[in-house]
């Protein structure tokens, strides 16, 4: 109840600051109007969706597994985790779209930027969840590796992966939401295709109702994304 | 027959933990007591090859495999049943055969019960399949770090006998703060006191002693009133 009242209640607010005509429609179109634009344009709409949506899943798939690599690799070398520990965490002190017009110029138009752009948002929560994870095995747990003198790796897999399942899930959880910002913001910087291009489009057209309607796709799809990823990752217990 | 052996001091921050250590384990029950904090566990672990904050100056002559339970079952709640009882094998990388992995659970009372989860198990389930998992290592020597000291009395006393025999033939050694349960179990009683390891009386065979012999009554609340003098 509480759920659909908060849809709801922004809803209708909305709709009565454009409705009294308190706004001009070019600045804020009115939700009836974006809700007619998103039936009416669905044809044009849903292919730049549906690219948008391959930037994103691209992405996640492999900022999952350069993230999971990378989160393994430390937990197995010391050596490794002195050397890619910093650099992961100054990794996050540059804000990644600043990279985004670099990524163009490196990977040119296509959909490598923005896959890259997504990888580069995915691979940092992943990373560090799990390894945090990794490294939080009980001490009593891995004295079973030890009386056993388990191989590392032996361990990893028995004893310590299952036990940092719910930090990557953590990870996963926050990668999701921040995935499809990092498709967008890469259209943004150059594409001819997607949900961030068609923002654009439609912004230099004036047809705010457009980028409204392209807004609202893309707020969907991170919330279907959010929802599939949780209800994933408690099937398997994360 | 000695199966394990430790020898020499315990030294922890600079300060002698243990000296004049000589810590010889036979095949049956070797009972360790002591107070909190007196290095009970600690002379455990060094016995056992685990990491300790103490180090030993000394000899340690232990065998290759040696079974080891925790205060905690550490089940692995991802893991089945027979999962868990087969994890000690995978982590050696070796495996358990369906047969053998059936047998232990017969053994232990959990027949059929492989495919449950250890969330699905009583308390004292829990802890007879850790022992089943410890059965699995097929070690000749045992350390046990007070495995029984969360079970309820009657599942104590149960797990008590299943331990003793099941774990027969082999040396085990097993740490406890309950003078009751070290009289039952152990053949040789230990208890670590100013620094030193010292000896006292066991009761005679057959253990585990029955419960309700007065026996172990008696020689508990003798053991109770020397350890309360020592401390005192």
């Amino acid at each position: 109840m509480s759920r659909i009242l908060a849809f709801l209640l922004p809803l209708a607010l909305w709709q009565a600051l454009t409705g009294l005509g308190l706004v001009a429609p070019f600045i804020l179109p009115a939700p009836v109007d974006v809700a007619r634009v998103l039936w009416t344009e669905a044809a044009v709409i849903v292919p730049h969706a549906g690219v948008t949506l391959r930037e994103v899943l691209t992405g996640l798939a492999l900022g999952l597994a350069l993230g999971v690599s990378l989160a393994v690799a430390m937990a197995l070398s010391s050596f490794l985790s002195r050397l890619l520990g910093p650099l992961l965490s100054a990794s996050q002190a540059l804000p990644v779209f600043v990279l985004a017009p670099v990524l163009t110029l490196w990977l040119g138009y296509g959909l490598g930027p923005k896959v890259a752009m997504v990888v580069l948002l995915v691979v940092f929560p992943v990373a560090s969840g799990l390894y945090d994870g990794l490294c939080a095995t009980p001490e009593p747990v891995r004295d079973l590796a030890r009386i056993t003198r388990a191989h590392p790796l032996r361990a990893l897999i028995w004893l310590r992966l299952p036990h940092a399942l719910p930090h990557l899930g953590a990870g996963l959880r926050i990668a999701v939401t921040y995935a499809p910002t990092g498709a967008v913001i890469g259209e943004w910087v150059g594409a001819s295709k997607g949900l961030g291009y068609l923002m654009l489009m439609a912004n230099a057209r004036m047809r705010t109702e457009l980028m409204f309607a392209a807004l609202i796709v893309i707020v969907a799809m991170t919330l279907v994304l959010n929802l599939a990823t949780s209800r994933a990752l408690r099937r398997f217990g994360m | 027959m000695s199966v394990a052996r430790l020898q020499g001091r315990v030294i922890l921050a600079d300060r002698v933990l243990v000296s004049g250590l000589d810590l010889r384990l036979a095949p049956g029950w070797t009972c360790l007591l002591g107070a909190s904090g007196a290095g009970k566990s600690t002379l455990l672990r060094l016995l056992a090859g685990l990491p300790t904050a103490a180090r030993l100056e000394g000899a340690r002559v232990a065998p290759d495999r040696i079974g080891w339970m925790a205060q905690s079952d550490l089940l692995q709640p991802r893991l089945s049943v027979l999962g868990n009882l087969r994890l000690m094998a995978r982590l050696r990388g070796e495996t358990l055969s369906a047969p053998r992995a059936e047998a232990l659970l017969a053994e232990v009372g959990l027949a059929g019960r492989g495919a449950a989860s250890p969330a699905d198990l009583s308390g004292g389930e829990r802890q007879r399949l850790a022992l089943a998992r410890t059965l699995s290592e097929e070690a000749p020597l045992v350390a046990l770090d007070e495995p029984f000291s969360a079970l309820d009395v009657p599942t104590r006393a149960m797990m008590h006998e299943l331990a003793h025999a099941r774990l027969a033939g082999r040396a085990v050694v097993m740490v406890t703060h309950d003078p009751q349960e070290a009289l039952r179990l152990g053949a040789q009683i230990l208890a670590l006191r100013g620094g030193e390891v010292v000896h006292l009386p066991a009761l005679p065979g057959p253990h585990p002693v029955d419960l309700a012999d007065p026996a172990l009554a008696r020689a508990a609340a003798a053991l109770v009133a020397q350890m309360r003098g020592a401390a005192a």
